[in-house]
């Protein structure tokens, strides 16, 4: 498993060999959230706003409190970047990046939007089952307020705003590698 | 299932154990339990309820706003959310949904009974009858029942996609109607699935009627719609184990919630006594509107009624599973689309009430309403919190068996008693802690 776990200000450009070959099916972004709760959302504007500014370069898709949906959401990608919600102590808008596809992730760092069975479970299951895309990256951002609300709190809204930015290049690169290849 | 190892931390002269976080609960919330002179002494069940937000959210928007927000509430029971909703307000405005339409509802109500009934029985209740901590750990061994699990909810979430919009959030359904119905074409297109899912269900009926149950069987008071002719979705008069016979206009007469000091939640009680609602409750008061298919594949396994044992429910549950996708084809094979999506809607001043049965029970909602359209009040008693009072009088019931036990035996026994209900306690996150504390 690898784990970063980063301020939102220290954030690495180069994500070298996670580039894969892809089209707008291989890749898929699934945001997760309940736009209700405050920072639990900022999965869901992330990938609202990848939406727009990514256009045809991958699916990207918002998901309101998905459970074991998640599985059927990846079925027929081969690269799923997941952005969630994680309440793991760290300071509010940490941006974790956690690669799913080696091992378990950590259950603490997951996840405040999807109930009865989390993403973390969601995931084993998955894994148990053989239904897991070849590589699942999860961008966890950390929340500070998860009451009844709409609104993120501004180091998540940063947060999310850093995100965007890293999976937008990730996407550009595995586009310039899957045509230079 | 602890996530946790107990810590003890002795204190003066009780215990207080903190026993962790339980899973495969809908929702947040902690459990204390205090057991004096080798008695349970008292049972308490916090819960924060999302419906009292929401309750306060409502005031002040538009009718057409709150099938979309109350959607909100849950990310399970979405479309139970917005049918007791839409029919609370057609109350008011005088307006009766018939025909193809009514059928519709019926139907996407079926998508949510599948979706919600194959996931609470296949991956949060069977874990506990084999012996699993886990629906992943149950599926390293029992990957085929889960697969078949997963592909029944799918068939569920697909009718709501379809009929819903979106498959956790319907948007589609409206004051009136729908925004859009769909092709006779575009509900054929389920039809094989369905019949896929309507073997496995059977299957589901066999598979859990073989588990081994506790013998524990209360004096339930079962609370549940009742309808003429069908078994009940979005209508049908209050009816009780013990003689009640209502309408939603008459609930909060019977039903009256309490504050406990202890939690956020508000407990109904029915006379002032805990009642249970849900498909227990549902298939003691309707099994007569069950269809002859159905009730032969439960003579077939040979369970007699009623069945009071709460363990029971997973049976319950995939009855009505089966049920639900019976019910969905028949539908779809009758289905011509209506001439129009929506009935015209002429606002009125006015409260208006309305309960419809939620995968867990019946969900009551009453609005009021001003000339504009506006909502002034909103009142939500979701099913959970009918069951609350009901959960710890069983959980007081079944603990006094287990209490020469450990604690992390006695935590692991709370949890199972409280997944029968399939509780749905926040609806947003899903931290259930258990707290036990005892005289030394």
């Amino acid at each position: 498993m690898m784990t970063e776990a980063l301020r939102n200000d220290a954030m690495p450009h180069d994500v070298g060999s996670s580039c894969r070959p892809s089209d707008r099916t291989s890749v898929r972004i699934i945001g997760l959230g309940n736009e209700w709760r405050g920072d639990d959302a900022a999965g869901l504007v992330a990938a609202r706003r990848l939406r727009e500014k990514i256009g045809k370069g991958a699916q990207v898709i918002e998901a309101q409190q998905a459970g074991t949906d998640l599985l059927d959401l990846m079925d027929g990608a081969l690269v799923v970047l997941l952005i969630d919600a994680v309440s793991s102590g760290k300071p509010p808008g940490t941006i974790h990046r956690l690669d799913a596809s080696t091992g378990p992730i950590a259950r603490n760092l997951t996840c405040r939007s999807t109930h009865g069975v989390g993403v973390a479970e969601t995931i084993e299951l998955g894994r148990t089952l053989g239904r897991l895309p070849e590589r699942v990256i999860i961008y966890g951002i950390e929340v500070a307020e998860t009451g009844w609300g709409p609104s993120l709190s501004q180091p998540v809204e940063e947060a999310v705003g850093h995100v965007v930015a890293r999976i937008t290049q990730e996407v550009e690169e595995s586009q310039c590698t899957s045509s230079t290849s | 299932m602890s996530e946790e190892s107990p810590v003890s931390q002795p204190a003066n002269s009780t215990r207080t154990i903190a026993i962790g976080t339980i899973a495969r609960v809908e929702g947040e919330g902690a459990l204390r339990v205090t057991v004096k002179q080798g008695a349970v002494h008292d049972v308490e069940l916090k819960i924060f309820e999302p419906p009292r937000f929401f309750e306060a959210f409502l005031q002040g928007r538009h009718y057409e706003e709150v099938p979309d927000i109350v959607a909100r509430i849950c990310g399970i029971c979405p479309v139970a959310y917005q049918m007791s909703a839409v029919h609370a307000i057609e109350r008011i405005f005088g307006l009766r949904v018939e025909g193809p339409l009514r059928d519709l509802r019926r139907l996407l109500y079926c998508g949510e009974w599948i979706e919600s009934h194959a996931l609470h029985v296949y991956l949060l209740h069977a874990p506990d009858f084999l012996g699993y901590e886990s629906g992943i750990a149950m599926a390293k061994d029992h990957a085929a029942a889960v697969t078949r699990g997963l592909r029944i909810k799918k068939a569920g979430n697909a009718l709501m996609t379809l009929l819903g919009g979106r498959s956790v959030h319907p948007v589609s359904v409206k004051v009136g109607g729908f925004s859009r119905v769909p092709s006779r074409r575009e509900l054929e297109g389920l039809r094989d699935e369905l019949l896929w899912a309507r073997d496995a269900a059977i299957d589901t009926i066999r598979w859990v009627a073989s588990f081994s149950y506790p013998d524990f069987v209360p004096d339930y008071t079962f609370v549940a719609l009742r309808h003429d002719r069908e078994y009940p979705f979005n209508e049908g008069r209050i009816v009780s184990s013990n003689g009640l016979d209502i309408t939603a206009d008459e609930f909060e007469r019977h039903c009256e919630e309490q504050q406990v000091p202890y939690s956020t939640a508000l407990h109904c009680r029915l006379h002032g006594a805990p009642y249970q609602v849900g498909p227990l409750a549902r298939v003691n008061l309707n099994h007569d509107r069950l269809p002859p298919a159905v009730m032969e594949v439960w003579a077939d396994v040979g369970l007699s009624l009623p069945l009071r044992n709460p363990f029971q429910g997973i049976v319950a549950r995939s009855v009505e599973m089966l049920y639900a996708l019976e019910e969905a084809l028949r539908l779809i094979d009758l289905y011509e689309p209506p001439p129009v999506s929506s009935l015209p809607v002429t606002v009125k001043a006015g409260v208006g009430m309305a309960c419809t049965e939620a995968p867990r029970g019946i969900l009551y909602h009453r609005y009021r309403i001003d000339q504009h359209g506006v909502i002034r009040e909103a009142k939500i008693v979701p099913p959970t919190s009918q069951n609350q009072g009901r959960i710890e009088e069983d959980l007081r019931l079944f603990l006094p068996r287990l209490l020469t036990e450990s604690d992390d035996v006695i935590a692991l026994a709370c949890e199972k008693v409280i997944r029968c209900y399939d509780p749905c306690i926040s609806c947003a996150t899903h931290f259930l802690k258990l707290e036990l504390q005892r005289d030394l």
